[in-house]
């Protein structure tokens, strides 16, 4: 059981904000995060994209803001739980008992949801036929190449990802690539080696095909794809990948017994807190008159989260607001004064 | 202003008014149509304000730009005729347009 004075979930700009603020006026706070690594939307949908509207940052990537984010904190000692979900939040006393889906349990007095629009889930294949095959013969994503070795492998997508393992693979697998267009987003040179191999016969490459349908008794034995002119071809699969990309659901959220507003929480705008005592919800994921969904207001609404947080962390002190240029409590939190 | 109708998978249709200068995803937002979720906010970073524009209304829509195939690719299953309705601006020359939006955007 991990004690923290306050628990963020969400390791996106909002969150690692919100956790310097938290640490800045003397608090402990842990990270948990769904996805394997620190940065959000801004890592996992544009790391490379540059954005244009950070206060005092004329120009950076989702990549850049992210690392100068992770320096900021770099003072601080902040623990991250990352490839783990938040699967379920219980009163219990004036605490939040907290646990995720790797089984940690954290018991804090103040939990900052920081969740974006929620957890990232891979995109699936749409057939429902698709779904019995899951995690046995079809994959979102690969864990163990080696049980290729020898087999027939579908995969599907048109970005790095499909590519860089239709290329991989190929050295010991029979390959088909199947795509809805014929243009590839991914990286040039990726898609001149594909072709390459196409050439010379080590991928098949199907292209304005989508997924139709995936025959087999109790392993899957073949697929159905299905040409943009209607034209159903079947091929012999042993494996299927499907490349999608990710997208945000708001998963277990929704059991919090939270006031929800489509897909979004509603808080206040002073504390930024939930209809639940102690919960308080930051960034893209809240919802109050006048919201914007900007990063800046995501720092705006953490710095001020985090002082409500003081309140029932430390009970019996009194927060006191101070600027990091003139307080030597802060200066040394910062590490700049002994 | 343009008349904009959205047609659910279910075949109920919505028609709207949306002022010029809005998205066809917002006319959609902002007047509760289900199936559009856009997640994003309109950013071109979530495929899942996804629609189908019939034949002759997609050839006349403004060309798609570059990214916004990107993004199809990660739509629930798209069509040659599929479109991002937070990349279609509102504009007098719309008024009339028809979308479909698909069973599911994720």
């Amino acid at each position: 059981m991990n004690k923290t004075d306050a628990l963020i979930i969400g390791a996106g700009p909002t969150g690692l904000f919100t956790a310097h603020q938290l640490k800045l006026i003397g608090l402990d706070c842990e990270i948990v995060d769904n996805l394997d690594k620190i940065g959000g939307q801004c890592i996992e949908l544009y790391p490379d994209k540059p954005i244009y509207d950070i206060p005092a940052v004329p120009e950076c990537t989702g990549e850049e803001l992210t690392n100068n984010l992770i320096s900021q904190l770099k003072p601080f000692d902040i623990k991250f739980h990352l490839s783990e979900r938040v699967e379920e939040v219980k009163k219990e006393d004036t605490n939040w008992l907290v646990k995720t889906s790797s089984g940690n349990t954290f018991l804090t007095p103040n939990v900052i949801i920081a969740g974006g629009v929620g957890s990232f889930e891979p995109r699936k294949f749409a057939p429902k036929e698709c779904e019995q095959y899951e995690n046995k013969s079809l994959f979102y994503s690969v864990k163990d190449k080696n049980i290729f070795k020898g087999k027939t492998v579908s995969i599907f997508g048109g970005g790095d990802s499909a590519l860089d393992w239709a290329i991989e693979l190929s050295k010991n697998c029979k390959i088909n690539l199947i795509h809805r267009r014929d243009e590839f987003r991914g990286a040039q040179a990726t898609v001149d080696k594909m072709q390459e191999l196409v050439k010379s016969g080590k991928i098949n490459l199907f292209t304005k095909y989508q997924m139709a349908n995936a025959h087999g008794e109790q392993k899957l034995e073949s697929i159905d794809i299905k040409h943009d002119n209607n034209e159903i071809k079947n091929l012999k699969s042993d494996y299927v990948l499907g490349f999608f990309g990710l997208i945000m659901q708001l998963g277990p959220i929704a059991n919090w017994g939270l006031n929800l507003n489509k897909k979004t929480i509603e808080v206040d705008t002073e504390r930024f807190e939930t209809n639940q005592k102690g919960i308080y919800a930051v960034g893209d994921i809240c919802s109050y008159p006048g919201k914007l969904k900007l990063i800046l207001s995501g720092f705006h609404e953490g710095a001020l989260a985090a002082r409500a947080c003081f309140k029932l962390a430390r009970p019996n002190e009194k927060y006191r607001f101070e600027f990091t240029t003139t307080s030597t409590n802060l200066l040394k939190r910062l590490g700049k004064k002994e | 202003m343009a008349k904009i109708t959205y047609i659910t998978h279910e075949n109920e249709k919505h028609t709207i008014e949306v002022q010029n200068g809005l998205t066809v995803m917002e006319g959609a937002v902002q007047n509760n149509i289900p199936g559009i979720d856009a997640d994003c906010g309109g950013g071109m970073a979530c495929a899942t304000c996804h629609v189908y524009v019939k034949e002759d209304w997609f050839n006349k829509l403004p060309k798609k730009e570059d990214g916004e195939d990107d993004m199809l690719d990660m739509a629930f299953e798209p069509k040659t005729n599929s479109r991002l309705s937070c990349q279609i601006i509102v504009s007098d020359e719309i008024d009339g347009l028809e979308v479909n939006i698909p069973s599911k955007q994720a």
